[in-house]
């Protein structure tokens, strides 16, 4: 899975979550950039990634997700670790 | 049983189309009850909830008035985060028969204060409160050395939660207390559980005391402990959630927690199921009695498909006896269908559990809907059990409030299915449940006196009192409702009903009805004009969920009553047969009104003269907190 696949993977989770059919990805979406991206929603969305990707991430990768970018980059790190 | 219980297997997954379904029905202005009845049907996860709780909140008020849901007011009291426990409670409440609003008041019980008149759960008009306390902050999360110590830190924990509790009861809201969920870490092992002061051991001693003396008998017990156990203690509790957000349990098994704090508030205001409808060939028994005849089915020893069918046929009788009616619901012939209940030696269920035996060629939709009818209760106290995928789903389709549980291909399966689901979830039980069931049997069979007998089990308490201001909203509900005898069509606004209180030549009226199932809140609503010696009916209404009970004759003695207390020789009124109107006529008769005209439109003028007029004897003890005349039915 390359960056760009594995945003789209990550937009479709976001606009089911977040339940907005436009929202468009990029790195810098931050927490309280999207509605319905508040704390609950933030961890709603981290529990439908981990699933959506089959991946759990730990206590200090959720520390430092402050955007999607930081999403993505871990998924893409524990992919290539693999 | 396959699959995690906290993806609720019971149900039906989420179809694809579910947002746009749910976005559809927000963009509309009215309210189909059908379809968000079956959108709430399915398994829902944490999002699609969150969305149908902005679905419910849109739709309130046409929900409670045309889906038959009961509104109820939980606030929750926590140690730690509820939000998303919160955002589940009003979409899982549908599958319940309930319209949830909740108000949370959190964290910490430290300040600012929970309880109290002045509090944010004081002034919230609740109807229940939910304590929902961590070990943690309850000063249980470390090991006490010396017995002396573990009973020290158990009793301050308890006694805190007891102060709590009556905080709640003394503002008048029932107190939900939640039994405390383990950490899964073990200090020395096996033996956490022989040394007193082991986390685990002091949060097993903390449960023991607050059910059996913190809990008083108005009380609801929402055991956590044992549904994390069910879920498995390492997959309900989330370290990494908890000490991010403070989560009480893991995301995935939300849902789950929200559906058996809604079973709780269901059974709590008798919105439980009251009866279980089943389909025979290879669901009581594999194979089919047609085809294999009575020696080929399978059924009891020898294979794992009789002995699966046998289970699932135990866990029903032990249904029957806690006072769940049952009912037969098949395509078979009745001879071909009642044979194994006679005569087949592996059977668990008899005939004489069974309440109603419907073996017809008739559509299954309508045969509910009759079983429905004669036992007297709505369908949506319905738990309906198939194997048959395609049945199952035009029962969903059509009766979107029957509950009807998704079965597995393994029978084997059927038995945990029906149980987890928690459709007969009871607030509480006594000698009178296990009787009701039979009572109503023996109705069946032809007695009157044994409907009598089990209306006099139901323990029914009835509250009469005029309207007052903190019941104005669900008047205001009500009479704008289906299931009136007498209505003329119009609507009604909170403030027309204050003008209808406060008007010295009308007399309104409220009955509530409380009962062993549970407290059913207001049931009847009748409003005459008393400005005459001739009383004018203007509203009469009575939920059907109470069909059945006399309620209608209690609220005819009282009118009457009143009516000869300030001198009036008659009452009178006009019934219109309407789709909103559907009483039978012969109701009349029973309540011994005359017919006095039959109008071209079919609408029926009726009166009652108060000097022939006398009081039969019912089946309530009946309440009157103030302001209408005293007598007692009972």
């Amino acid at each position: 899975m390359n960056r760009e696949e594995g945003a789209i993977r990550l937009t479709r989770i976001m606009r089911d979550i977040f339940d907005s059919d436009d929202l468009q990805y990029r790195d810098g979406l931050t927490i309280n950039s999207v509605p319905g991206w508040d704390s609950l929603g933030h961890m709603r969305f981290l529990n439908a990634v981990e699933k959506g990707f089959g991946v759990e991430f730990t206590s200090g990768e959720v520390d430092t997700f402050e955007n999607a970018g930081n999403v993505l980059d871990a998924i893409l790190l524990r992919e290539a670790r693999v | 049983m396959t699959g995690a219980l906290s993806d609720l297997p019971w149900l039906v997954p989420t179809p694809p189309d579910f947002k746009a379904r749910v976005r559809a029905a927000l963009s509309g202005q009215s309210v189909d009850p059908l379809e968000v009845r079956k959108l709430g049907g399915y398994a829902l996860d944490l999002s699609s909830l969150d969305l149908m709780g902005k679905l419910v909140r849109q739709h309130r008020a046409g929900l409670i008035r045309t889906a038959g849901l009961t509104p109820f007011r939980l606030g929750i009291a926590s140690s730690h985060t509820m939000d998303h426990v919160a955002s589940a409670l009003p979409g899982t409440a549908l599958r319940h028969n309930l319209v949830v609003d909740v108000v949370l008041a959190g964290m910490g019980p430290a300040p600012p204060p929970l309880v109290g008149p002045e509090s944010v759960l004081g002034r919230a008009d609740l109807d229940a409160i939910l304590i929902a306390f961590d070990y943690r902050v309850l000063g249980l999360a470390e090991a006490q050395l010396t017995p002396h110590e573990a009973e020290i830190a158990v009793c301050g924990a308890i006694d805190f939660l007891t102060g709590f509790a009556a905080g709640v009861r003394d503002m008048g809201i029932t107190c939900i207390l939640q039994t405390l969920v383990p950490p899964v870490s073990p200090l020395f092992g096996s033996l956490d559980g022989r040394v007193p002061g082991s986390v685990r051991a002091m949060i097993e001693r903390f449960n023991e005391k607050l059910v059996y003396e913190v809990a008083i008998e108005r009380d609801l017990v929402l055991d956590a402990a044992f549904l994390a156990s069910a879920v498995g203690l390492s997959s309900w509790n989330h370290a990494r959630d908890w000490n991010k957000s403070r989560l009480p349990c893991a995301l995935n098994a939300t849902p789950l927690y929200a559906d058996h704090i809604c079973r709780l508030l269901g059974a709590a205001c008798g919105r439980a199921r009251q009866c279980l409808v089943m389909d025979l060939d290879n669901t009581l028994w594999g194979g089919t009695l047609a085809k294999d005849g009575l020696e080929g089915i399978s059924l009891g020893h020898g294979s794992s498909v009789g002995e699966a069918h046998v289970a699932l046929q135990r866990y029903i009788v032990e249904l029957r006896r806690r006072g769940v009616h049952l009912a037969v619901c098949s395509g078979d012939s009745e001879t071909n269908a009642r044979l194994p209940f006679r005569k087949h030696p592996e059977m668990a269920l008899r005939e004489e559990h069974i309440a109603l035996f419907v073996a017809n060629s008739f559509d299954t939709i309508g045969n509910i809907r009759e079983i429905a009818a004669i036992l007297n209760i709505t369908t949506d106290a319905v738990v309906y059990l198939d194997d048959d995928p395609a049945q199952r789903a035009r029962v969903r389709e059509v009766l979107a409030e029957v509950a009807v549980p998704e079965l597995t291909a393994d029978p084997a399966d059927y038995a945990g299915l029906l149980s987890t689901a928690g459709y007969f979830e009871a607030a509480k039980f006594s000698r009178d449940d296990m009787e009701r069931a039979s009572f109503f049997l023996a109705y069946s069979r032809g007695s009157d006196s044994d409907f009598s007998q089990y209306l006099e089990s139901l323990e029914m308490v009835a509250t009469v009192a005029p309207f007052n201001a903190t019941s104005r909203a669900r008047i205001t509900q009500l009479m704008n409702a289906s299931g009136q005898f007498n209505h003329a069509g119009e609507s009604y606004s909170e403030r027309d009903i204050e003008t209808l209180q406060n008007a010295p030549d009308k007399f309104c009226m409220k009955i509530s009805l409380a009962d062993r199932f549970g407290d059913n809140g207001i049931v009847s609503i009748v409003v005459f004009d008393c400005s005459k010696p001739e009383w004018r009916c203007i509203t009469w209404l009575t939920l059907c969920r109470v069909a059945g009970h006399r309620v209608e004759e209690l609220a005819l003695a009282t009118v009457a009553r009143a009516a000869s207390e300030a001198g009036a020789v008659r009452l009178s009124g006009l019934y219109s047969p309407t789709a909103r109107n559907g009483v039978n006529p012969e109701h009349f008769a029973r309540l011994g009104l005359t017919r006095k005209a039959i109008r071209s439109d079919g609408g029926i003028e009726w009166v009652l003269d108060l000097a022939g007029y006398e009081m039969p004897a019912l089946p309530f003890a009946v309440v009157r907190p103030n302001g209408l005349a005293n007598h007692h039915a009972a």
